[in-house]
């Protein structure tokens, strides 16, 4: 007993090292699993506050770029909201209308991240805005990412910049749907897999989210084929997709709450 | 004593907040980040409690992971080279350090980049190993190291040359 006593106290730096250590490691591992409890995050009073106050300041400088994309936004929307005539033809659908099934919230970014490979994007809403985890979240452009966590005032997003991640994608032309990843390289380019040898594919393609998950509604635009290859086994295509965001310089997002999730969930959960 | 306390406690504070808010952000050549914040523990007083010293480190690490979203790479890069420092002192100061004869601001200048340089280099290291977490990506591991290396390694000295003055103990 005493040998083991005198053996912690001359070991007591070490010991304490390795204690240290595995703590850190334990956090580092538990932030490379999709969706799992991350212990620490941005998305709390502290690390909040000094962003928001941060960038209530740096929001000045990108105004004028800001007002610019806000007011092409907004002539889009307008030349759709006048284009459309609902009561002219009675066989006319709506599929681009989902104003029924989804919410849109207006957040801003106030910590963006681009450069490492598991990049994680901090908004100003939270759960007093009736924010949750597996919202997603989407620019004028296309895709951003999806809500991970969420404090009462803010919120982290997995973004689509990251290593982690996998939204399900669709070439827009063939209807041939993928897994959309990111290798970790460059924050312009997106990989999309899982195409099959089968659809015709060319560079220039769109590509939009496919629908098929309860987060992002279908035909949000994700980017364009850049390049692509065949897989080793040349059975899937190794897709190589430009985004039409710009990763590194987003300001104004909308968060989108699909008001049937739990449905579909009960329903899911039903058949299984 | 307070005011040793006082400039220590001030320093943490001042490197984290310049490191999450500013250094951070620069992604240089798309990147490439510099992370100063080490100097904290690159300039913590040799004779001190070295349990408090690494806890602190870890505490370092972790507060800037707190504001990065980046789980604990930073506290596991921080501890390691808290933990190592005695080693690094004494291969680039030699024997001497124990004696606490060796005042930071007047050592010689190549001991003090030697000193840095080591130390910067194995936090870098550790920093991208936890990051990337691939060994297939070890390559893209050694690339981010180097160049990141570099530019902090330029940032600290460029950093104690200019405080040397206000920072005399």
């Amino acid at each position: 007993m005493q040998q083991i006593v005198n053996f912690i106290l001359r070991n007591k730096t070490f010991l304490l090292f390795v204690l240290l250590l595995f703590i850190s490691v334990m956090l580092t591992i538990q932030s490379n699993s999709y969706h799992r409890s991350r212990f620490i995050n941005s998305a709390n009073f502290l690390s909040g506050g000094v962003y928001n106050t941060s960038n209530n300041i740096s929001d000045y400088f990108g105004l004028r770029e800001q007002n610019k994309l806000l007011q092409e936004e907004n002539s889009q929307l307008k030349a759709i909201l006048f284009n459309t005539n609902k009561n002219a033809d009675s066989t006319y659908t709506d599929s681009v209308n989902f104003t029924n099934h989804y919410k849109f919230t207006a957040a801003q970014v106030i910590r963006n991240s681009y450069a490492s490979t598991n990049n994680i994007l901090l908004l100003n809403k939270g759960k007093n805005d009736n924010i949750k985890q597996d919202f997603g979240v989407v620019s004028s452009k296309g895709i951003i990412g999806i809500i991970e966590k969420t404090d009462s005032n803010f919120a982290t997003v997995l973004s689509i910049l990251n290593t982690t991640s996998s939204i399900s994608a669709l070439v827009k032309k063939s209807n041939h749907f993928g897994d959309l990843k990111w290798d970790g390289n460059s924050p312009e380019f997106i990989q999309l897999t899982e195409i099959p040898k089968i659809a015709s594919v060319a560079t220039g393609d769109t590509i939009i989210t496919s629908g098929r998950s309860t987060i992002f509604p279908k035909g949000i635009p994700i980017g364009t084929i850049s390049n692509f290859k065949l897989d080793i086994a040349e059975n899937y295509y190794e897709i190589e997709v430009a985004l039409f965001n710009d990763m590194t310089n987003i300001e104004h997002v909308y968060i989108i709450e699909n008001e049937d999730k739990k449905l579909i969930e009960k329903l899911l959960d039903n058949n299984d | 004593m307070t005011n040793l306390l006082s400039i220590h406690t001030i320093r943490f504070i001042v490197l984290i907040l310049v490191q999450v808010l500013l250094l951070s952000h620069v992604n240089f050549m798309g990147y490439i980040n510099p992370y100063p914040y080490i100097l904290f523990i690159i300039l913590f007083p040799i004779k001190n409690n070295r349990m408090a010293f690494i806890l602190l480190s870890f505490l370092l690490g972790f507060s800037i992971d707190l504001f990065l979203d980046s789980g604990g790479i930073h506290a596991a890069a921080a501890l390691t080279i808290a933990f190592i420092r005695p080693a690094a002192l004494k291969f680039s100061f030699g024997a001497v350090y124990e004696h606490q004869t060796i005042k930071f601001s007047t050592s010689d200048f190549g001991q003090r980049i030697t000193y840095i340089s080591i130390l910067t280099v194995i936090h870098h290291f550790v920093l991208f190993s936890f990051e990337i977490f691939n060994f297939s990506k070890i390559l893209l591991v050694l690339k981010n190291t180097l160049f990141s290396s570099i530019f902090t390694i330029l940032l600290c000295l460029l950093i104690t040359i200019i405080f040397s003055g206000s920072n005399k103990k």
